[in-house]
């Protein structure tokens, strides 16, 4: 099984109704957002977004004209209690794998958050993460889901 | 069908990478001697300028104020007391005013795209479009095209003279023409897989937007049959031409034109890529000082001004072209006596002035290429900010270059402006902006906005 995300990554101008454009093209269609975040600059944003099938939303996009960039990236199942999140972040740590970013599912595992999590060394970050029994949220399991 | 263990398709392969061609006898007049073609040329230049004179009262009125007449021109250096075309002639004669043919004779009609004012109209009789397709078959078959090439010809069709120019050269070569025209990049690729194309005419920057696009269909263009690249209708310099060959398996040609002459095929390389040979029976070249006029020796660098020797619908004499370049008549290892022009990497129309220093956009083609071993789409944006001249780059993120981190865009956005900034010499703003947001045309881009005088007002 997978245990990895395709997250799509576009460049959005940092202007009124940007997204909002990105949002139209998805709507029409017909593609829902599992998740997404917005990093930004000065003059442009970055728009990263899970969607169930990342092959249909990037050929949807394509055709409308926009580029897009796949990268892997993982969710990880967190306990939601006090050190939840350090107790991820020490097992990456002790790896010296770095965490770009990360991001948050709208949805739960149970009582644990999901968040995403994007390294800089994905394979190496699965292999510490399976070694030390956390669960990483696959392809899978995450759209059973719903 | 063709098989591949022929033992003449081989020998036909050979002679090709011997890079000796075949003779095709469309190609006699390239190889006239000297003087011979100095006494077409003459003959041919009182004609026109006996036509002109004649038929268009616009040119009449532009030798009488001068006191020149069709006798005072005796010998060829004699062009020189003729008066300068300019485009502001073909825009103040709109539509009609500088044909010498009646419209019974007129066959078809080309007209600019118009990015200023009135778009200018030029004419052609059966007779002309003759001479422009015996220009375009001379050059194919210079460089090493024949019947059996199939030719997909992606420059725009309609008004620009680009794309029916390139199909008609094309056909009365009889090779088999595929009129793509612009644009529809997936299908543009698809099509040079699936047809077996062995010959791309658009323009240098399109061409390396099909490359990038065969990249991301997991093409590899070195697997095609495409091996000549045929680019013109914009300026291009040697960088482009190393990173289109050093992708493909294509020898990339230079072609010259512009519609108030011909259209593409006024002059074009040889298989030796060693600047464009002039039509010269067809089209009488000269170099000019831009700011004086003056007619200047061989080797120095100026204004390419171009007189139709034959063209009945609408002589052109003198035109200037904008273009600059410069003229050579050492002979070319092909042997044809034609002269060559310098590959046009700049025109004085692109030119703009920032503080004092002159900048051409190929200076900044040459600096993205260089960063990504891509050209994406770009536009140059001038302006007057608290009496200082500013310059943005804008650059269109295409999918060599779009990341998912913010610290990958700044870098290269940091890349592209130091990379500019070396080339140029001047303070540059790189602004990345959303793909197929900048302005798009078929033909000549516009590259170049300057808003300064609008902030002055």
């Amino acid at each position: 099984m997978d245990m990895k995300l395709k997250q799509l990554s576009l460049i959005i101008p940092n202007e009124p109704g940007a997204l909002a454009h990105t949002c139209e093209v998805l709507k029409k269609h017909k593609i829902n957002i599992t998740t997404l975040t917005l990093a930004d600059t000065r003059d442009f944003g970055i728009l990263r977004l899970i969607t169930e099938n990342w092959e249909e939303t990037k050929k949807a996009m394509e055709s409308e004209g926009l580029v897009v960039k796949v990268t892997d990236v993982i969710a990880i199942s967190i306990p939601d209690q006090v050190g939840g999140l350090l107790s991820i972040l020490t097992i990456l740590n002790k790896a010296h794998i770095n965490v770009e970013y990360m991001y948050g599912f709208s949805i739960q595992d149970g009582a644990n958050s999901v968040q995403v999590f994007r390294l800089n060394d994905i394979e190496r970050g699965v292999q510490a993460l399976t070694e030390a029994h956390i669960g990483i949220v696959g392809t899978a399991k995450l759209f059973k889901k719903k | 069908m063709i098989q591949r263990n022929n033992p003449l398709r081989a020998l036909v392969a050979l002679v090709y990478m011997a890079n000796s061609i075949i003779f095709n006898p469309v190609s006699a007049p390239d190889y006239l001697p000297q003087k011979q073609l100095k006494e077409l040329q003459l003959t041919r230049l009182q004609q026109i300028v006996n036509r002109a004179y004649s038929n268009v009262p616009h040119f009449r009125a532009k030798m009488e104020a001068i006191g020149v007449t069709p006798n005072d021109i005796q010998k060829l250096e004699d062009t020189a007391k003729l008066p300068f075309s300019m485009k502001s002639d073909l825009r103040d004669t709109y539509p009609f005013g500088l044909f010498a043919s009646p419209m019974n004779d007129v066959v078809r009609l080309h007209a600019s795209s118009g990015t200023t004012g009135k778009p200018i109209v030029v004419g052609y009789t059966r007779e002309d479009i003759e001479v422009w397709k015996n220009s375009l078959v001379r050059g194919m078959t210079s460089i090493g095209m024949t019947s059996q090439d199939i030719v997909q010809v992606s420059y725009g069709y309609g008004l620009f003279t680009g794309g029916l120019g390139a199909h008609y050269g094309a056909e009365a070569l009889g090779a088999t023409v595929v009129p793509a025209s612009g644009g529809n990049t997936h299908r543009q690729v698809m099509l040079l897989k699936d047809f077996g194309i062995t010959t791309i005419c658009c323009t240098p920057s399109y061409f390396i937007h099909l490359i990038d696009q065969a990249q991301a269909m997991g093409i590899d263009m070195k697997t095609l049959a495409l091996k000549f690249g045929i680019f013109g209708a914009e300026p291009w310099t040697n960088e482009m031409r190393a990173y289109i060959e050093n992708n493909t398996n294509i020898k990339a040609y230079d072609i010259y034109g512009l519609s108030e002459i011909v259209g593409p095929g006024v002059a074009m390389e040889c298989i030796y890529q060693a600047g464009p040979h002039i039509f010269e029976d067809y089209f009488y070249p000269e170099i000019i000082d831009p700011e004086t006029g003056e007619v200047l020796p061989e080797g120095k660098q100026g204004e390419l001004v171009l007189t139709t020797l034959c063209k009945q619908a609408m002589p052109m004499i003198r035109y200037r072209t904008r273009d600059l370049t410069s003229i050579t008549s050492e002979p070319c290892k092909c042997g044809r006596t034609l002269r060559r022009i310098k590959r046009i990497s700049t025109r004085s129309d692109d030119m703009f002035i920032i503080r004092g220093v002159n900048v051409f956009p190929t200076q900044i083609e040459t600096a993205l290429l260089a960063i990504e071993g891509t050209l994406p789409h770009y536009q140059v944006i001038l302006r007057r900010e608290n009496n200082l001249d500013t310059i943005e780059v804008q650059v269109e993120v295409n999918a060599k270059m779009v990341s998912d981190t913010v610290r990958d865009m700044t870098a290269l956005e940091k890349r592209i402006t130091r990379n500019i900034q070396q080339i140029i010499g001047i303070r540059v703003t790189v602004k990345l902006v959303q793909p197929n947001t900048l302005q798009r045309s078929e033909g000549k881009i516009k590259r170049v906005t300057d808003l300064r005088n609008m902030n002055q007002n």
